[in-house]
């Protein structure tokens, strides 16, 4: 394997160089590690395989309360996969995902096609994650910056204000755990930055942990508690420096991910004051991964 | 007065009106017209069933759709071919081998336009009792999967890792699909039934805000094409079933011009 120029990002290559990830048909628990029953959710040794192409090979994650962990990798690296698979949506050929027990959902998918098939209003929608008064749905939908539309239809919306009116449904549902793939898609750039210090804020509220999967590099990393680097298995994941600095990291993102994360660093120490986030803890901790 | 089997007609076609309103309009939004009429077909196998085991053809038909709609769920699990192709050669497939089926029951000759296009006039007292009992099972079971079936009707994947057992509300609804098109069989006919369902639905759903009051605008499309038709079917003495869904037909047509011609922008960005 040539080094860390090689263009990874176009060409989305395993960064498996012998660091022994391999799918192992009805792996037992015992060989794999023990799941993290405090975690959210804890994944152990997922594989999956379509049409005998190897999507997810032996993949660990925890989510716990309060984290927000980025999931990052090219197109094609199976974060969505990774997502349904945790979600239930999908099952994993191989390996466990264990849910606590009062995990509770709010999901936010890639696309939301609305579909003006159905005659639904705002406010109906979000009545249908749950039962709510009609002050609370207020609320949300004026921290989710959508108070506006709570009688429009959803198929005359927008795709950023769909993405908002989605996520306040998550929102309202009081989650312990919010999961959003690819958030900022269909919203316009100035739109992002304000999403994630939306999702940021709201977690330090009401404390639930969130999985944030993105392609997208230097914004994503500046709120997150720990970054997952995936291409088919797990790369490389620690704190976001870490990771930034991570081999593999480069090999994959190449050398144009790596000064936009130098870019983003920066930035973070601007935001970072002002928002009163408090510094990651365990600093210069170094990323686990391959090599 | 009216004479009793006009009141028996009117009754059936009512009933089953209120019936179908809901489920018609998740058929709708579900885009599983094809899907219902591929059932509907298979129907005539269950009629060729009933006719020869000499009981009720409403069972019998119930029996084939069931069977059918599961076979389709079951091909729908292969992603090599899509579901509409399979509909397509499956609803051709069911009408042929359910017209050689019921030619081959002994006895007197089959009088197939009855099954096909229903006999509304000709509805017994036990018919009549079949609808209403039936629907009303029905009815109660879409009320009590109202907000599941809602939920998946909108976003599936949504609503699934939200917590609603996906499997278990489709099977339910197919299941309340394959009763309905079985007990308004003997009204409109196997080919007709999916659009006792569709067309009213259809004819809600420029007219409605909320799903809540589509069902209820359907509920009321259909209403008024059931004692118009009749009606018409009485002064002009046409076929009642086919007069019901020709009036459907003609306000669907109504409300989709208006949408039509009266609604051409939408959706910004």
């Amino acid at each position: 394997m040539p080094d860390s120029n090689g263009g990874a990002a176009s060409a989305p290559e395993p960064c498996a160089h012998g660091s022994g990830h391999a799918c192992v048909p009805h792996r037992h628990d015992g060989i794999s590690a023990a799941i993290d029953p405090s975690a959210l959710i804890s994944a152990r040794g997922l594989c999956v395989a379509r049409h005998g192409r190897e999507l997810l090979i032996d993949v660990d994650l925890d989510i716990h309360e309060r984290e927000i962990v980025t999931l990052i990798g090219p197109n094609g690296a199976g974060k969505t996969t990774l997502v349904r698979v945790l979600l239930g949506l999908e099952r994993p050929d191989s390996g466990v995902v264990h849910r606590r027990r009062d995990l509770k959902i709010g999901y936010v998918p890639q696309r939301f096609d609305s579909d003006d098939v159905i005659p639904m209003t705002v406010e109906r929608f979000l009545m249908l994650g749950g039962s709510y008064g009609a002050r609370r749905i207020g609320e949300i939908l004026e921290h989710v910056d959508a108070a506006k539309v709570r009688g429009q239809q959803l198929g005359q919306l927008s795709g950023g204000e769909l993405q908002r009116v989605v996520l306040a449904r998550a929102l309202l549902r009081n989650p312990n755990l919010l999961v959003l793939d690819e958030p900022v898609q269909g919203v316009d750039y100035s739109g992002e930055a304000d999403l994630y210090n939306l999702i940021a804020r709201l977690r330090d509220e009401a404390g639930f942990g969130v999985l944030l999967v993105s392609h997208d590099l230097h914004i994503v990393m500046a709120r997150s508690d720990r970054v997952v680097c995936l291409n088919r298995h797990v790369c490389c994941s620690g704190l976001p420096e870490a990771v930034a600095q991570h081999p593999s990291y480069g090999r994959l993102f190449g050398a144009e991910a790596a000064r936009a994360f130098a870019l983003y660093r920066h930035d973070h120490d601007h935001s970072h004051d002002l928002s009163g986030m408090p510094t990651a803890a365990g600093d210069g901790a170094p990323a686990r991964g391959d090599d | 007065m009216l004479e009793p089997f006009l009141l028996r007609a009117l009754i059936a076609s009512l009933g089953l009106a209120v019936v179908a309103a809901p489920l018609g309009c998740f058929v709708v939004w579900q885009r599983m017209a094809y899907f219902g009429e591929t059932v509907a077909q298979a129907g005539l196998i269950g009629v060729a069933l009933g006719l020869a085991l000499q009981m009720d053809v409403t069972w019998g038909v119930l029996i084939v759709a069931l069977a059918v709609a599961a076979l389709l769920v079951w091909f729908g699990r292969q992603k090599l071919v899509a579901l509409d192709s399979i509909l397509g050669l499956l609803h051709h497939a069911a009408l042929a081998a359910g017209v050689i089926a019921t030619s081959m029951i002994r006895g007197a000759p089959v009088d197939l336009t009855g099954f096909l296009f229903g006999d509304v006039f000709a509805v017994t007292r036990s018919d009549v009792a079949i609808i209403l009992i039936g629907g009303a099972l029905v009815l109660a079971a879409v009320a009590w999967l109202w907000q599941p079936l809602l939920r998946l009707a909108v976003h599936e994947e949504l609503a699934a890792a939200e917590g609603v057992d996906r499997e278990k509300v489709r099977t339910v609804f197919i299941v309340l699909l394959a009763v309905t098109i079985a007990v308004a069989m003997k009204i409109v006919g196997i080919l007709l039934v999916m659009a006792f369902l569709v067309v009213p639905a259809v004819a809600a759903r420029p007219l409605a805000g909320t799903p809540e009051r589509m069902v209820v605008l359907t509920g009321l499309a259909a209403a008024v094409s059931v004692v118009s038709g009749l009606w018409l079917s009485a002064m002009i003495d046409s076929p009642g079933g086919p007069s019901i869904v020709l009036l459907m037909s003609v306000l669907a047509g109504i409300s989709l011009s208006w949408a039509a011609f009266g609604r051409p922008g939408r959706r910004q960005g």
